[in-house]
């Protein structure tokens, strides 16, 4: 019996060996991402890029670093689009998946409370689609692939007063929510700042799982603003603006960065057409390598991809050049983690396909914004692009 | 002031919403003493229910030439109910009923309701996926503009729906024999087998009655907040069972009244008081009302026999 015992835990020691010996050639990254819950299309679009990547990547033989090639491991988690999820996700893939750096989450909902986790063990972390500033403020391991709000809200703040000739502008926004609110805030005291205090008619909030907002149209209605702004994720974007047709309000409406889901036509239908919002990319009429991962993702998942998609693919290349510049991996999972903490940072400039970014010293990206309209066909049509001053 | 007739009307609506709900969780809990927490995901399933049969009713599936909306509503009205009482009765038989013949205490049914609900939940989940499903349009949309005060065609619809079915179910509980034999098991558990009152029969009749009830909430919630997701049950659910212990658990008009009160409530809340304040001042409410009337508006203090 106690022959037996020996031997079966020799083979079992035997098989951890090999184990970690084959892993030794495999470069594990997480995906930190919503595949159930409030935003779903959001996590799915985040996964089929990554995975159109990989397999790229490995089609290719892997990944090279230093004098070594690596096979990519993706492994995605589900954050149930919920803050205290993202936290355990992010907790059990750096504990127990043993990953090089997480990808995601992606609504700055998540990605708050999830970065200070990945800062606290010093893993990179990078953001695809996180517009809250608080993601990456004083987090040497979190990085991010999306503008920030503070940019975001000026942008749609000129272009409201530019293209509907507003003067007074309504909020509604979602309490629970640190994008929506963040940005709501930002907004207002942004507009306020041009067009004198007490310009914001409205400033309304709504809590978590609401359906119903009638209530706050009301109010926002009677105070008769020139156009509404929603700084929402799409789903209740598409909820609202029905409410607000149904209470006779005919104005436009501006959005924000989360309204651009592949889902968002499909909930929302002929209400949002000819609507306004800011975003990372206008897919329709790109051009170049934009074009190419556009007619890419097309091709292999029915439609176009949205900008959750197009900043995954740019976040995770930003993370496999990291790990590029870290110029060979020791196999220490804590010196290569800050080695690529450090390749990190050293990249300075990058070309995306979500435009060229420049990094400042926090981990954020320099780049431009655009702004889309929906055309009749349900298409997001390219209108302006704004860049940040001093580029 | 304008806005006050407005939102007495979004008011009306939202209320009839809780008001539907909260007659489900009432009927159960008048017979069988079972606070049936599953009821809210009832709702839920009634409302994608409603969805698969509209769709193929519009001919989404192939098979059938697409019917006109007016005719889909029509029917996918009558068929939701029934399909949806199905699965209350099934829920009752599978879940409920083996608990009960084997004398458990109610807190263990209580919970198996809990656990039904989260199984139908994420049952749903699994097998329709994470993606919100789009309830199409049945009905053309008509914005009736009366001054400052706005109306859709759906909104009416609601409210005057809400009112009838609870007419209609006030009707069949005082003034049929079922209705009696519901009101007698509520009164005596023990004493009615004895009269030769079919109890099981009677509590079959009184899950279709619930289910059916969160069938036409799943219908027209699904009408008017066209965006169908597997977790869409569960606030409502539980705000609407508050909206039945305020107006005194166990009888169809405090339910009724009930919900009307936390429509009102929630609305006028956000009408008057910055809307971030909604949940915390209407709740306050609702604990004074608690405070005073302990039993609910409708409710009557009961001793429990030993």
């Amino acid at each position: 019996m106690k022959k037996i015992t020996t031997l079966l835990l020799a083979l079992f020691l035997c098989s951890l060996m090999a184990g970690s010996a084959l892993a030794a050639d495999t470069i594990k990254i997480g995906f930190n991402i919503p595949l159930t819950g409030e935003i779903p299309k959001v996590g799915e679009s985040s996964k089929f890029a990554a995975e159109m990547l990989k397999a790229d990547v490995n089609g290719q033989g892997g990944l090279k670093v230093g004098d070594k090639t690596y096979k990519l491991e993706f492994i995605y988690e589900d954050n149930e689009s919920k803050a205290e999820s993202a936290v355990a996700v992010a907790q059990k893939l750096i504990d127990r998946n043993k990953v090089l750096a997480i990808v995601g989450p992606n609504s700055s909902k998540q990605a708050v409370p999830a970065g200070e986790i990945a800062d606290l063990n010093q893993t990179v972390m990078i953001s695809p689609w996180s517009t809250n500033p608080d993601t990456t403020l004083d987090r040497p391991f979190v990085f991010r692939a999306a503008f920030l709000d503070p940019f975001q809200g000026p942008v749609a703040v000129n272009f409201a007063m530019d293209q509907f000739k507003a003067k007074k502008a309504a909020v509604l926004y979602a309490l629970a929510n640190d994008y929506s609110k963040g940005l709501a805030e930002i907004f207002k005291t942004d507009w306020e700042k041009k067009n004198g205090k007490g310009s914001v008619v409205a400033f309304e909030s709504y809590g978590d799982k609401d359906q119903d907002f009638s209530a706050q149209l009301t109010t926002i209605i009677a105070a008769k603003p020139d156009f509404i702004f929603l700084p929402n994720n799409y789903n209740e974007v598409a909820l609202i603006i029905k409410q607000a047709h149904d209470l006779g309000w005919k104005g436009p409406f501006m959005g924000s960065d989360a309204w651009g889901s592949a889902e968002l036509m499909n909930l929302c239908g002929k209400d949002c057409i000819g609507q306004y919002f800011s975003t990372h990319y206008a897919a329709a009429g790109a051009k170049g390598k934009t074009k190419e991962f556009i007619d890419r993702y097309k091709a292999k998942y029915g439609y176009v991809p949205d900008d959750v998609a197009a900043l995954t693919w740019d976040a995770t290349r930003l993370v496999l050049k990291a790990i590029q510049n870290t110029g060979g991996l020791t196999g220490n999972l804590r010196k290569d983690r800050k080695a690529v903490r450090d390749g990190m940072a050293s990249i300075k400039s990058f070309a995306g396909i979500t435009g060229n970014m420049k990094f400042d010293d926090q981990g954020d990206p320099i780049k431009c914004a655009v702004i889309v309209r929906i055309s009749d066909k349900g298409e997001f049509v390219f209108t302006k692009s704004v860049c940040p001053e001093g580029k | 002031m304008d806005t006050l007739f407005q939102n007495l009307l979004n008011a009306l609506q939202w209320g009839s919403f809780y008001s539907l709900i909260a007659l489900g969780y009432t009927l159960v809990y008048g017979v069988l003493r079972l606070i049936n927490f599953a009821h809210g995901d009832i709702v839920m399933v009634g409302a994608y229910i409603a969805f698969f049969i509209a769709s193929a009713l519009l001919g989404v599936y192939g098979g059938i030439p697409a019917l006109p909306g007016w005719v889909v509503l029509a029917l996918t009205i009558p068929i939701t109910m029934v399909l949806t009482s199905v699965v209350g009765v099934t829920l009752e038989r599978i879940a409920y009923r083996p608990l009960r013949r084997k004398g458990a205490n109610r807190l263990y049914v209580v919970i198996t309701a809990l656990m039904a609900g989260l199984i139908l939940e994420n049952g749903n989940l699994l097998l329709l996926g994470a993606s919100r499903k789009k309830f199409p349009e049945l009905i053309d949309k008509v914005v009736y503009q009366f001054g400052p005060v706005s109306v859709t065609n759906l909104k009416i619809g609601v409210i005057l729906t809400s009112i009838l079915s609870f007419v209609i179910l006030h009707m069949i509980i005082t003034r049929t024999k079922a209705g009696m034999a519901m009101r007698a098991i509520s009164y005596d558990k023990f004493a009615v087998p004895l009269m030769g009152i079919p109890i099981d029969q009677i509590i079959v009749f009184t899950f279709i009655l619930g289910s059916s009830m969160a069938g036409l909430a799943g219908i027209l919630f699904a009408l008017s907040y066209p965006i169908l997701d597997p977790y869409m049950g569960i606030s409502i659910g539980w705000k609407a069972f508050i909206a039945a212990v305020v107006g005194g658990i166990g009888d169809i008009r405090g339910a009724f009244a009930g919900g009307f009160i936390l429509g009102i409530t929630e609305i006028m809340v956000v009408a008057f008081f910055p809307s971030s304040y909604r949940d915390l001042i209407s709740f306050t409410i609702l604990l004074l009302i608690l405070t005073v009337k302990p039993t609910g508006l409708f409710g009557m203090p009961k001793t429990t026999k030993i």
